[in-house]
């Protein structure tokens, strides 16, 4: 095992987490609502969920949007660059939204917000996705 | 009133995921690359994210009380897992990449979203 140490972040890393927690205590103790973010976004594209619950999630995700522009204001701007192709971008994103909705939870719901509950649902579900992208990344970087 | 509480935290959650690292997806897929030059750093987000949380909802007292491991949970999370991998974006990230305004990450949203929708309409 080889450790990148050039790109080794961990107090960042470990000060992000610690937002993404304070938000999931926020939504959660104001609101009762767990911070999936999978959930909170096929809420919109559900017909079984009310309009009020629907602009609820509009609003969390319109801040989801606005906080790289929000992040701006406070350090250099962000820049993402995706390096896979667009068929593999399209493909993953299929991939994402399809398996997401079927596990009702991605690495907030599940992967933070249950195990965090020491769900055991959760548990199994970070597992899978965990061990589902590792060989992912090993095939494409390793044996192709 | 309080509903400026749903932007907020969604901000601070797209902060947190941007600091962190999560919204990077070269350092996604070098955190998945563990057998490579492994970038171990995104450990430190759920170390973090977790820690806080659980004593949350201990305070509070909210276990999970659902049990039930089935085909769906199993077989969704293995796809997600593989489209991740593919990629480096999950859902929370997604969102932060189209704010940022990625041409690749408007692609890679609209077809997280045909994913979602194909679900609801083909599994019931």
């Amino acid at each position: 095992m080889n450790i990148d140490f050039a790109n080794f972040t961990p107090l960042a890393s470990l000060f992000g987490g610690l937002l993404l927690g304070i938000s999931i205590i926020t939504l959660h103790f104001f609101f009762k609502r767990i911070a999936g973010i999978s959930g909170i976004i096929n809420s919109l594209l559900t017909k079984t969920e009310t309009n009020d619950y629907k602009f609820n999630s509009i609003l969390f995700i319109l801040g989801l949007v606005l906080s790289p522009l929000i992040y701006s204001l406070f350090a250099t701007p962000i820049n993402v660059s995706i390096e896979k192709n667009f068929l593999f971008v399209v493909l993953g994103g299929l991939l994402v939204g399809f398996g997401t909705t079927l596990a009702s939870g991605c690495t907030s719901g599940h992967g933070v917000c249950g195990v965090s509950r020491f769900s055991i649902r959760s548990i199994i579900a970070t597992l899978c996705f965990m061990f589902s992208g590792i060989v992912t990344v090993f095939i494409f970087n390793h044996l192709l | 009133m309080k509903k400026i509480l749903y932007f907020i935290s969604g901000s601070i959650f797209g902060v947190g995921l941007i600091i962190s690292g999560m919204s990077n997806p070269q350092k996604v897929l070098s955190f998945l690359d563990i057998f490579g030059n492994w970038d171990p750093s995104l450990m430190f987000v759920m170390i973090g994210a977790i820690s806080i949380t659980a004593i949350y909802f201990m305070i509070i007292k909210n276990k999970s009380t659902k049990l039930s491991i089935d085909k769906k949970l199993i077989v969704g999370s293995s796809i997600f897992g593989i489209g991740w991998g593919l990629v480096g974006i999950c859902p929370g990230p997604a969102i932060v990449v189209l704010g940022s305004a990625n041409i690749k990450g408007v692609i890679f949203f609209i077809a997280l979203l045909i994913g979602m929708f194909l679900q609801n309409k083909i599994v019931k």
